[in-house]
């Protein structure tokens, strides 16, 4: 009797210890989900709170259409109409170069390629994720634009108008972009290639596909919507990189051709930010700002396409 | 952007000669405090300090005044800021001198935002900044250097000529004298005070066409020295030799030409500071002292920063 009722008593006990275990756990938890809301919420009302101003100041259509940047002339301009088309063509030239061969890769690793093999290829994608971008943008400056420039000196032997850039241009970020965004887009679209079911490339395969027709035209589609992530993925990163650019890309506030020097969103802010005072200052937290929406775009996409992915 | 890491190469070389250490104790990690960097021994570094600051410093330290100077602001600066900061902990042990290197507004803006008691701008002050309340006090002149690529040939301009080259009416190094290369246009960013003064001398005030715009001295450096045909302007006291220095109308720019303003290409190193010296904390203001006087001057000479003659 005594013995049970002692028993009872530390059942009683231990459960509403346990019971207060969970409830502190419980709050530990729901603190650190606010914590990144609370982020999130703070970094966004920075923005507006700083990026604004200036629009009022200078008006919307001048910044975002006009494309002369003279931020510290005696009439500042502060027009950023070809940073923005820089920021989205060297993105989708990124893109362009990076995601066939990101996706081809995904599809040797995780159908063509022999284990052995894969076990060398995989975390040499890995690692290239793991590699900072000061050293892609390193690498960029000193092997790639000075290859670049050989280019640009033979296209441009007879130009009468072409600055030359010394290979720093939007070709050579292009590049170098589409390095960086390499491991994501391998890595997420191997993973949507894996689970596609071996029953759709076993029957396509039974009906007298080749294994190449089987790859184009059913593991692909299947896996489509994984590959669209990570592309997605890929622009994200590609839209935020700045430090390997800024080191490739020119800085040149420039339309976007090939063989011109540009500068990109990101860079506009890095390479001003330190020497700008004033309204110059608050334009450049205009540029954060529209940067920001276009990563917000991206999310927003990205997010469609994820939910797109639950149904069945 | 970043703050010099004062004791990395004492660090390095602490850690090749730690049996030696213990037998030169302090005075042997003054020493290399006061090496700029060069691979001479360190005998030969410890007897040249001990011989020029080491002593008159050592025999009338002060410990009475303590707090913190915290100076920002230009890079091209860097020099200058680390040598006062040296000389100046030195001299008042009790006193912590840090320098960050962010660029000349933002050092005037920490100083109206009151992070940083001294910001280090390498152009004059704008009005709107002088309305804010900022003071300038100029503390040495800096010329600035015209720069290329070893490999073009040429060794000179004139004004005329560097007009051309950077509104893009010169094209290829042949028209000024020099090899068959194409000339690559190298600037500073928008807001830069090197480019500033550029401008100014040129007359060309936000009318260069650059085919790089690069945010640092040492961008600018690295990318004249590795491509060829590259033209680039940077501080005076930065210059080495990877690249190659033109004169300009003539005159070549030494200590002494920019001192004595023949070489036409120059600017002030101003500090300055929210409201006047009198308003500062003790520690600042003997700063500002220590700044007028013949150690500091020597300090700044042997750091390569030209002071003006009094």
């Amino acid at each position: 009797m005594c013995l049970k009722g002692s028993e009872s008593e530390y059942q009683r006990n231990r459960s509403s210890h346990a019971r207060g275990v969970e409830k502190a756990a419980e709050i530990l938890f729901g603190l650190c989900g606010m914590s990144a809301i609370l982020a999130v919420g703070s970094i966004t009302l920075y923005m507006i709170v700083n990026g604004i101003p200036a629009v009022l100041q200078v008006g919307w259509k001048e910044i975002l259409f006009s494309t002369v940047w003279m931020p510290t002339a005696k009439e500042p301009s502060f027009g950023i109409f070809s940073v923005i088309l820089t920021s989205i063509a060297g993105t989708f030239l990124a893109v362009l170069i990076g995601v066939p061969l990101a996706v081809l890769t995904a599809v040797f690793l995780s159908e063509v390629a022999p284990a052995h093999l894969a076990s060398i290829v995989r975390p040499a994608v890995e690692l290239l994720a793991g590699i900072p971008s000061v050293i892609y943008g390193v690498l960029g400056m000193m092997v790639l634009n000075p290859l670049m420039y050989r280019l640009e000196q033979w296209i441009f032997a007879d130009s009468e108008t072409h600055q030359f850039t010394g290979g720093a241009n939007l070709l050579s970020a292009a590049i170098v972009l589409a390095v960086m965004i390499l491991p994501t887009v391998i890595t997420i679209s191997e993973a949507a290639i894996r689970a596609v079911p071996p029953e759709l490339m076993a029957s396509s395969l039974a009906l007298g596909a080749s294994f190449v027709q089987t790859i184009f035209r059913v593991t692909l589609p299947a896996a489509k919507s994984g590959i669209l992530t990570a592309v997605v993925l890929g622009i994200g990163r590609a839209m935020g990189e700045a430090m390997a650019i800024s080191l490739v890309s020119g800085n040149s506030v420039n339309l976007p051709l090939p063989f011109m020097s540009v500068r990109f969103l990101t860079t506009a802010i890095v390479s001003e930010m330190g020497y700008a005072g004033g309204l110059h200052r608050q334009v450049l937290f205009t540029i954060g700002l529209v940067l920001f929406g276009f990563i917000m775009v991206i999310n927003l996409v990205l997010h469609r396409i994820l939910k797109g992915e639950g149904r069945p | 952007m970043y703050q010099r890491k004062w004791n990395k190469s004492t660090m390095k070389r602490t850690a090749l000669k730690r049996t030696r250490l213990h037998l030169l104790g302090v005075i042997f990690v003054i020493g290399l405090l006061a090496g700029t960097g060069s691979h001479r021994g360190w005998q030969e570094r410890l007897a040249k300090f001990s011989s020029t600051q080491g002593q008159p410093a050592q025999s009338s330290q002060d410990i009475s005044i303590n707090g913190k100077v915290v100076m920002a602001g230009s890079t091209s600066m860097e020099s200058l800021a680390n040598a006062l900061a040296e000389g100046f902990m030195n001299r008042y042990p009790q006193v912590t001198v840090t320098a960050e290197f962010t660029g000349s507004s933002a050092g005037i803006e920490a100083v109206l935002a009151g992070q940083a008691d001294i910001g280090n701008s390498s152009r004059q002050l704008h009005p709107a900044e002088q309305a804010a309340g900022v003071v300038e006090h100029v503390v040495a002149i800096d010329g600035i250097v015209i720069v290329t690529n070893m490999e073009n040939g040429v060794t000179g301009l004139t004004r005329e000529q560097l007009c051309g080259i950077y509104q893009g009416t010169i094209r290829n190094w042949q028209e000024v004298g020099g090899s068959n290369e194409a000339v690559v246009v190298i600037g500073r960013e928008a807001g830069s005070g090197t480019r500033e003064a550029f401008e100014a001398y040129l007359g060309l005030e936000d009318g260069c066409s650059y085919a790089n715009e690069l945010n640092s001295t040492g961008a600018v450096m690295a990318r004249v020295s590795s491509t060829p045909g590259a033209v680039g302007y940077v501080s005076w006291e930065v210059l080495d030799d990877t690249v190659s220095v033109l004169s300009l109308e003539g005159v070549i720019p030494t200590e002494e030409t920019i001192r004595d303003g023949r070489y036409g290409l120059s600017r002030p190193y101003v500090m300055v500071t929210k409201g006047e010296i009198e308003a500062q904390s003790r520690a600042v203001q003997e700063f500002f002292r220590y700044l007028d006087s013949e150690e500091s001057r020597a300090l700044l000479k042997k750091a390569g920063v030209i002071v003006s003659e009094r």
